[in-house]
This record gives structure tokens, sequence and C-alpha cells, in this order.
């Protein structure tokens, strides 16, 4: 009996393992998008209408008819943020179906690990709004697009806006950053310290350990120090959990201004009016609603093939963000077509070129539906990063309201910080730039 | 059948010594060697090597060192992402500090960097038991996810608190393919799997497990508690601090502190009960459990064909595996390790039980 036992459980492990390594099936005529996600884990709630934007994004371009023809086959991965999981997702699907277009590893700790290994494996990494900063530098980072803006160009932004609050001076002030103790906390310090020392106002920093949900110490230096503005660099339940303690310690909700990943509808709705005030830096222009939404309505949803459970969702930032990540890959497939051949499967290096020769025009926009979600965007080998833009969002209790101007990250800051770290990363790796004339 | 053993007559003490005396496991191991070796590099997909093989053997490596401590000398630790992160960080400064630093020499040096933390964290041990150390033990964890995180030398003063190993080669030997990468893990497994079966079978290793079984009536029959207690932390976490080395250097290639955090000391202790304690193979089994089973998981929806999302097949896999290790320790409490060896003692007379 026992050795029955053991042997079906043998023959499980040994087709298990045979399943494991079967190789893939290769489907000639579809052009493969691989999708890592978090829809578990602490950061779930950022990750899931993130998720949903990427794969409802790809569902759309297939229901007009793919790509000059080539219909995208895509197939989601949990990482659940986790840098090991991350790296097995990878591993898993980078050679699926002809080879991955291209990654967005949706966690700045599995794009440190994954940078590694993508020139090796000739597959380019996307970071649309986060990655490493310095890989804007494409002499460099021949692999790695951290398209529409990085942490650096975002904590300019909002420095800007900060600026033109307090007419143009900030001597003497206080600025604290409270950020996820994580290499995605820390990216933006480098720039912050620069920028102090210019314009003269003192930095705080303030970490939080992941995943954030205990923060009466550092709410509790807040109240203590005093500073005049908060920088929120966090994710996930950090969220919520800051903007109640600011409530608690009554720090001005409109004081405080968020990243990106920290200003999405899921981190302020259940705190509704308490939350009214707190400001969030958008990519380009996340907040706004556009075409690409009613197509996605029109030609998904109500074919009942929407990945959200609630069609709610479409519409709010971070499905948005999604969505325009998703636009780029498929832009990028569709730049790479026209060089190497429309309505044919790209391989991951042409499909890299495309990534490094957008140039999305107004006009090119407008005909996608972001038109007034992006300004026009254009790579170039030397420039990963394209165009930065962002604004200032601000939540009034109910919705999210646009309530600044346009911004760029200032080059003379962004710039030399970029070609320092870039330079250090060349050293310490080895790697030789490539010439960009 | 398989385990027929009349006719091994054993006539020198040297033999009957032996790690495998039975004639038919030696066989085996050899064949076993022989497969990692030769057959599986020239074989397996690099998938399997990145996300399969490289990670189990690492993790078997860490659990190994674990079982040495945990297993073998009864002092529980909860440290052990710990040990791994300084294997990891220290092999990482030695890398880039000192300029042409041979690999295997900074993976050595993490493992001691590793030991000397090992033994200062061990101090407790000789004072306290069971629970309350396990509870010290917690407090290296925390130092040194505060230390990594905190101190801008750990990780060279980068920026972002996240780093990355350099090219890994030894003597000229660039190993950049997934299976060079599995070759090394493989060797350091082998040399130091059989550096820990000898050292536990050895005097040191039975001064150990008196030590766990009853301390008292050990240190009357003259075993010295301080030195088993910190020999076993040391040794320990120095196989810790290289398996921590390698998962940093070959497996991730870039980490950032949350690699070794509190989760990584309860999965390897996990590893190691649900392995079977105080067993060298018991390590290896639990390695393999903990890693192939989620992978095995993640398919099953796949070859079903199921429709399911990936939140709620991450979710049902967390629930299978759960279900699975209360299973295993109800239907064996001694671990995977003991079921195969009562396979073991069946076979022997399998298949003319009397």
């Amino acid at each position: 009996m026992m050795l029955k036992k053991a042997a079906l459980a043998a023959a499980t492990a040994a087709l298990g393992f045979g399943a494991l390594t079967a190789a893939p099936m290769v489907h000639a005529q579809d052009q493969f998008v691989p999708l890592l996600v978090y829809r578990t884990g602490q950061f779930a709630p950022l990750g899931i209408p993130w998720a949903d934007g990427k794969q409802d994004y790809l569902k759309l371009v297939n229901a007009k008819g793919g790509v000059n023809g080539v219909k995208i086959a895509y197939e989601e991965c949990e990482t659940a943020y986790d840098t090991a999981k991350g790296v097995e997702c990878y591993e898993r699907l980078k050679n699926k179906d002809g080879g991955a277009a291209g990654f967005d590893p949706q966690s700045t700790g599995i794009t440190f690990a994954v940078s590694d290994k993508a020139p090796g494996d000739k597959r380019p990494i996307v970071t649309v709004g986060y990655g490493l900063s310095q890989s804007a530098n494409g002499a460099v980072f021949e692999w790695n697009f951290p398209l529409l803006g990085n942490y650096w160009t975002a904590a300019d932004s909002i420095i800007q806006d900060i600026l033109k609050k307090e007419k143009g001076s900030l001597k003497g002030k206080k600025i604290a950053l409270v950020y996820h103790d994580s290499p995605y906390g820390k990216e933006p310090i480098p720039l912050l310290q620069k920028r102090a020392e210019k314009e003269g106002f003192q930095l705080m920093l303030l970490p939080v350990t992941a995943p954030g949900v205990e923060q009466k110490s550092t709410w509790l230096q807040v109240r203590q120090q005093r500073p005049d503005y908060v920088l929120l660099w966090s994710a996930g339940v950090m969220t919520p959990t800051a903007i109640r303690e600011a409530q608690a310690t009554n720090f001005a909700r409109d004081k405080i201004y968020a990243i990106w990943w920290a200003g999405s509808d899921h981190d302020v709705k259940d705190i509704g009016a308490g939350a009214k005030g707190y400001n969030t830096v958008t990519i380009h222009n996340t907040a706004e609603r556009d075409k690409v939404h009613d197509e996605v309505k029109s030609l998904v949803y109500d074919k009942s093939q929407g990945t959200a459970a609630n069609v709610a969702s479409v519409g709010s930032m971070a499905h948005t963000r999604g969505m325009v990540i998703s636009m780029l890959q498929v832009e990028a497939i569709r730049t790479a077509q026209e060089k190497y051949g429309k309505g044919k499967v790209m391989t991951p290096e042409q499909v890299r070129w495309g990534l490094e020769n957008l140039n999305l025009t107004q006009d090119r926009l407008n005909a996608l539906g972001f038109g007034k979600i992006l300004r026009p965007i254009q790579t170039s080998c030397s420039n990963h990063l394209g165009t930065d833009w962002s604004r200032i969002a601000q939540w009034d209790g109910a919705k999210w309201n646009v309530v600044s101007d346009w911004y760029q990250g200032d080059k003379s800051m962004v710039e030399p910080l970029v070609k320092e770290y870039a330079d250090k990363y060349a050293r310490e790796k080895n790697v030789k730039a490539r010439s960009c004339n | 059948m398989f385990y027929r053993e009349n006719g091994q007559f054993k006539t020198s003490y040297a033999a009957d010594q032996q790690i495998f005396p039975i004639a038919q496991d030696r066989i085996a191991i050899l064949a076993i060697l022989l497969l990692a070796f030769v057959a599986v590099p020239l074989t397996v997909s690099d998938y399997t090597f990145q996300a399969v093989l490289i990670p189990f053997l690492i993790m078997a490596l860490a659990a190994l060192g674990l079982n040495i401590l945990v297993g073998y000398c009864g002092q529980i630790s909860l440290g052990t992402g710990a040990f791994m992160a300084v294997g990891a960080y220290a092999a990482y400064n030695l890398q880039v500090r000192i300029e042409g630093m041979p690999l295997l020499l900074s993976l050595l040096g993490g493992g001691l960097c590793a030991m000397a933390f090992g033994v200062v964290f061990g101090l407790p041990s000789l004072r306290i038991r069971g629970l309350y150390l396990a509870v010290a033990t917690l407090a290296a964890q925390f130092f040194m996810d505060w230390l990594a995180s905190r101190a801008p030398w750990v990780t060279n003063n980068s920026s972002s608190g996240s780093v990355s190993a350099g090219q890994l080669s030894i003597a000229g030997w660039v190993i950049d393919t997934p299976a060079e990468k599995y070759l090394l893990c493989l060797g350091l497994l082998c040399i130091l799997g059989l550096l820990a079966k000898n050292l536990v079978r050895s005097a040191t290793g039975r001064n150990w497990m008196a030590m766990r079984d009853m301390d008292v009536a050990a240190s009357v029959i003259g075993i010295r508690p301080v030195y088993a207690k910190l020999s076993a932390f040391a040794v320990s976490s120095f196989i810790v601090g290289i398996a921590g080395a390698l998962w940093g250097f070959v497996h991730l290639g870039a980490w950032e502190p949350a690699a070794f955090s509190l989760d990584r000391s309860f999965q390897l202790l996990f590893m190691i009960i649900i392995g079977g304690l105080g067993s060298i193979m018991g390590s290896l089994f639990g390695a393999a459990f903990f890693v192939l089973l989620p992978l095995v998981l993640t398919h099953v929806p796949h070859w079903l064909g199921l429709p399911l999302s990936t939140a709620s097949a991450t979710y049902i896999e967390h629930m299978v595996f759960g279900a699975l290790i209360v299973f295993f320790l109800i239907v064996e409490p001694h671990g995977l390790a003991r079921l195969w060896s009562t396979a073991k003692q069946k076979l022997r007379l399998w298949p003319f039980p009397h």
C-alpha cells in the first residue's frame, strides 16, 4: 500500500517536472506580450487596476484587428511584487511564442534583477514611470526604456509646483520625504538632495518599513519637526495609512504631494473627504479621460470581455496608466513593423528598435484616443525616456481634479544625475556605452 | 529485491563506517551524480535551470546549514534570512572594494563573515533555550534588515539601496550561461554537503546531538556546551552565508534587503521541518518541496485548461500548499526524510515481507 502511494507520488512528480520543462507552443501569427502583474500581495490594490488596464488595451487592439493584422497574444504571470518570483516569470515567458516583445515588470526590485539579464537575452524592459532613473541614458542601457518619466523628473516637478506655491523661494523651508524603505522609495533621494542644496530648503528623510501599515513613529516625527511639505513615495497599503496618520496628526493634506503610484482612486476613495486636498503628480496627464476609455467600454466591456470585475474601474488613474503602458508597447511593435515588414511578427530585437524610434505626434495620439492624456513623445538612441511631462492632480473628496499646468523635470538638475549614475553603473558592470552618433 | 544486502560483508572498520554502507546506495548516488553533473547540463532547458534547479540547489544549501543548527543541535533559529544577507552583502563588498577579487574567495569571505555574525548572535544560546532563543535570533533578522537599508557602506553607497553582482568568473572560466551557474551551485552543494555529512557523523556532530537531546546530561559527561553550541552556530552560519551569497550573485543578480526578509527565515525553517529535522537528506527534500511545488501548482490550471484568473490561481496555490504542509506533517511528523527511510526499510524485505 505504502509502496503504491510512493510510486504514485513519484509518477505525479515526474509528470509535473516533465510539464515544467516542456517546450512552449508556438503560434507563428501572434505577437506575444508578457504581462507581469501583482494581483496579490501587499501592493494588490494598485496592481489589480494596473494589470486590468494593461490587458484591456491589448484586448482593444485585438478587437480592432491587431497591429496591421497581427494579433497580440498575452499571458499574465503573478509576481506578488517579489523579486525571486518576478525572475521566475521573466524566465518562463521570455522565449514564449517566438520571444517576448518586452517586459513591464511593475516593480523596481524586479527591474533591477531583469535589467542584468536583458542584454544577454536581448529582451526589452519597459518601465513606464518607474525603474532605474539613470536608464534614461540609452547609450549605457540599450535594453531599458523608462518611458514618459521617472522618479527624478517626478520629484523635480513636485518641487517646481511647491516653488510656485511659495512664490519662488524655499529658503529655510523644511520638506520631508516619507518613503517606502526599498529601492523604489529611495530612488528620488539623490535629486531631492541636489534640489535642497540649490533652493536652500532642509530635506528630512523619513523611511517607512515595508509594507507600511505601521507609521506612528514617522508621523510623530512629522508632528515634532513640522515640515512645510511632505512628499510621499508610497504604494499599496502604505498610502491610505499615511493619509490617515496625517489626519490624526492634523497635517494639512494639501501640503502632501504623492508620487503617481500613491495617487490612484483606490488610495483615497475610502477616506473620502478626509483626504481632501491631497495632491499627486501624474505621468503626463493620466487623470484625464479620453476617447480610448469610450472605445474600451464599447469594444471590450460591452461585449463582456473586460478584464476588470467592474467597468467602473475604467478611467481610474491606475487603470489608465496600465492602458498607456500597453499602448506604448503596441506602438513600438507598430513602429518596428514599419521598418521590418508590415503584418509580420516582430522579434524582440526589432521591438527594441521600435521602442528606440518611437515618434508619437499629437495627431497620432489623437487618432489613438490618447490626445488629452499624453503629449507627443519621441525617443532616440541616447534618450530612452522620450519626453517627460507631468501635472498635479488634487483630490476634492470625491474625484481627482487636475490643478496645475504642465511641468517638465528641470534638465539642468536631472541630466547631470542621469549621466553620473549611468556612468557609475557602466563602471561597476563593465558595460561599454554605445556610440549614439 | 532492490535492497538485498546478503553477501555484503564488512571486513574493516572503514568499510563499516562509510556514508553509504549498502552497495546499491553507492551505485545509486554515483548514478545521480553522473546524471546531475553530465546529463542534466546537456539536456535541460534554460528555464528549468533558472527557475527550478538553481533556486532548488541554493535553497537546499541554506536548508542544510539551518538543519545543522536546528535539526542537529536543537538551537531554534529565526534569523536565517539575516545570515544569508550577511553572506550576500559581505561577498558583494569584497567583490566591489577589492580589485580582481576571485569569486570563490568572495563567496568564502561571505561565508566567514556570516560565521562571525552567527557566533555573535549565537551567544545568547548559552543562557537561554527554545522559544526564548528563537526570539533572540529574531533580533539578528531585524538588525540585519535595518543595517542593509540604513547603512550606506553595506550597499557601497548605492542610491537606491539595491546592489548587483558583477561578472562571475573563476580562474578565467566565465560563468554566464544558466548551465554554468547550475554547475557552480551544484559543485558547492556537493562539497559542503559532504563536509556537513562527515561533520555530523563525527565527534562534533555527536556533541551537537547530545546537546539537542539533553544538554544537562551532555555537560555532565564532559561535552562543553559553549563549544558545542557555538560551533553549531558557526558551521551553520557559514553554510547559510555561502547560500546567501549564491542567492544574490547567481540567482537574483541584483537584490534589495527585502530579498532576505523574515519570510525567507520562515520559509527555510518550514523547509527543514517538512524535509526532516536532523537529516542531511531532509534538507534536500524540503527544498525540493518548497521550490518545485509552487511551480507545479502554478502550472496545474494551465494543463487542465482551467480559465482561472491570475489572482485566484495564486490564492488556490497558497491554499493547496498550506494544506499539503499540514497533511504531510500529520502523516509523517518526522518529515519527508523519514518517509524515504521507511520506504527503504520496506524495500529491503519486499516482495517477501515477514
